[in-house]
């Protein structure tokens, strides 16, 4: 069954439409991240899902029962985009509360703590805690009762390069025992490994849904091409590729997709006078500059 | 649970925000000075010296107790609103309905525990100072429980203010004015009344009603022994006759069921 499954949905606010027709749907196991800038309607998205904000047209379902209802509640596991506590409580105590409104055993709530490296802080009290630590306590309390769909919204701010490293291998071990999760994020490099489809939202459309490989080939992005020699060789190497001198000893190429081996034939067949070559695809980046930019007009 | 989950998270938040301890020492504090206080100018007189305590407290619970229920209540929605915890409570499986119970049970307790606290000092104190055999417990117990309801009207009215505001801010601004009108400026307004009508059919056929419907006055009637002491509290009492004291309880009971009700009925509204 479709975990997720969202159906021609808008969201108007008087005349203000920030969710446009958006068709969405998710599998058990997928990671999908939802891009998009401030304001693009992610947290709307999210909101509507959950139940939070009604939807004016169009249909969410959660595992075939209707979003927001208690059983699609219950299935549901949600990192709001900056999570709040009570700040009178320790982290041990939020947790169980939490744990106990799903029907979770108090031992799942402290293992969880454990998941999350938060157990030395769990007794301290939440108003104590950095932003960071914040964020563990409320992706904890996300992951109770093994949701069949996570929701996250923008979890890694506030996070340390580490502790991004650490939230990653947390959500494709959900991935991997059976969970949709649909995160939101303007950090696009540290997605580019992590997630199975990239949907990209802009003014409330939904501008692209699929994998970045399938991304990268529709797009039609160039792919660049470093190549590194010696100084003396630079001008003419330039002219003989037909690309631009950068600095001293290096120069860009730009190619398709379609004449990369030709120009990397090109370059081997140069020989020694190459001391380096660096290929470098079209980044999560510049794909999400082109569909946002492109098809906006439209 | 989840009803008792929100119960017994709200009496931690409220153990540890202090509201327990100061609930407990306000009641204690002015139950025990009315009560030896209250005691001095009768001495011997012949009156039961428990119905002159709460006689006394009874006056001051009119005050006090509107304005707990109205502290405790104020910040449940708007201020979990405003803190943003209340989104993330709202996406777990449990209904509003729930959760203004629960917090609702947690409150009650707090001010149950208070009341209690304060009256049964009083209790202690007369029969300490007098002999228990002849006292009459009957209008302690009696203001027990009207105080609970009391408690429970004003807490009702806390959270429906909290659910129709979205500041705590204006939450605590508002309640402060209904405390203030309820317990002082409608009583105000009804003397007014009384001396421009002079003795009229108002006098005789709406004002009984409308003195009743303030569910602070109903308590003041209902507690008012008919008779010597009463006097004191001046003449509105002769006036409670009129509306019985079956209408006092029914404004009484009703008084919390309707609040509740409304505030559940905007806290199904509220879009966080």
């Amino acid at each position: 069954m479709t975990t997720l499954n969202i159906e021609n949905v808008s969201k108007k606010y008087g005349t203000l439409e920030t969710v446009k027709g958006v068709s969405l749907s998710l599998q058990a196991g997928e990671r999908v991240a939802l891009l998009g800038h401030n304001g693009a309607g992610k947290t709307t998205l999210m909101r509507m899902i959950l139940g939070l904000t009604p939807i004016t047209s169009g249909r969410i379902e959660v595992l075939g029962t209707e979003a927001g209802s208690r059983r699609a509640r219950s299935a549901i596991g949600f990192l709001p985009e900056s999570v709040a506590f009570h700040g009178a409580l320790s982290g041990r105590e939020q947790l169980q509360h939490f744990a106990r409104l799903k029907s979770v055993s108090m031992k799942r709530a402290d293992d969880l703590l454990d998941r999350v490296g938060l157990s030395d802080a769990a007794d301290r009290k939440i108003r104590t805690y950095s932003k960071g630590m914040r964020q563990r306590i409320g992706l904890a309390q996300a992951l109770l009762g093994q949701p069949k769909l996570a929701l996250l919204d923008e979890p890694t701010s506030g996070l340390d390069p580490i502790s991004r490293h650490e939230f990653y291998d947390i959500v494709a071990d959900l991935a991997n025992s059976g969970s949709a999760v649909l995160l939101s994020s303007h950090a696009l490099t540290e997605l580019e490994a992590r997630t199975d489809r990239i949907a990209i939202m802009s003014k409330g459309n939904l501008l692209a849904d699929s994998s970045l490989s399938e991304l990268r080939h529709s797009a039609q992005l160039p792919i660049q091409v470093h190549v590194t020699t010696s100084e003396a060789d630079a001008d003419r190497i330039a002219a003989e590729l037909g690309g631009a001198r950068v600095n001293g000893r290096s120069i860009t190429l730009t190619c398709q997709q379609n004449d990369k081996i030709a120009m990397l034939g090109q370059i081997a067949s140069l020989g020694a006078v190459i001391k380096d070559v660096d290929v470098m695809p079209a980044s999560l980046e510049d794909l999400y500059r082109h569909y946002s930019i492109s098809k906006e007009g439209a | 649970m989840s009803i008792i989950a929100i119960a017994k998270l709200e009496l931690l938040i409220a153990r540890r925000n202090m509201w327990v301890a100061t609930s407990v020492i306000l009641m204690g504090l002015f139950t025990v000075v009315l009560t030896l206080a209250g005691g001095a100018p009768t001495g011997s007189l012949g009156i039961d010296p428990l119905t002159v305590a709460v006689t006394s407290i009874t006056t001051l619970s009119v005050y006090l107790i509107p304005l707990i229920g109205l502290l405790l209540s104020f910040d449940a929605i708007a201020g979990e609103s405003e803190r943003g915890t209340l989104a993330l409570s709202l996406t777990y499986p449990l209904s509003r309905g729930e959760i203004l119970i629960g917090k609702f049970l947690a409150h009650f307790c707090v001010l149950a525990f208070a009341i209690a606290v304060g009256l049964g000092l009083t209790a202690v104190l007369t029969i300490w100072q007098y002999s228990a055999a002849d006292l009459s417990f009957a209008p302690l117990i009696k203001l027990f429980v009207t105080s609970l309801a009391l408690g429970a009207a004003f807490l009702g009215i806390g959270y429906l203010v909290s659910s129709l505001v979205r500041q705590t801010g204006v939450a605590s601004g508002i309640v402060i004015i209904i405390w203030l009108v309820c317990v002082v400026l409608y009583d105000l307004g009804l003397l007014g009344a009384l001396v421009a009508d002079n003795g009229g059919t108002f006098t005789k056929t709406i004002f009984p009603w409308l003195l009743v419907a303030n569910p602070a006055d109903a308590f003041r009637l209902i507690n008012m022994p008919d008779g010597s002491v009463s006097e004191l509290a001046s003449g509105i009492n002769a006036a409670g006759g009129a509306s019985g004291t079956l209408g006092q309880l029914v404004s009484l009971l009703l008084w919390p069921i309707i609040a509740l009700f409304f505030a559940w009925i905007a806290f199904r509204k509220v879009e966080p």
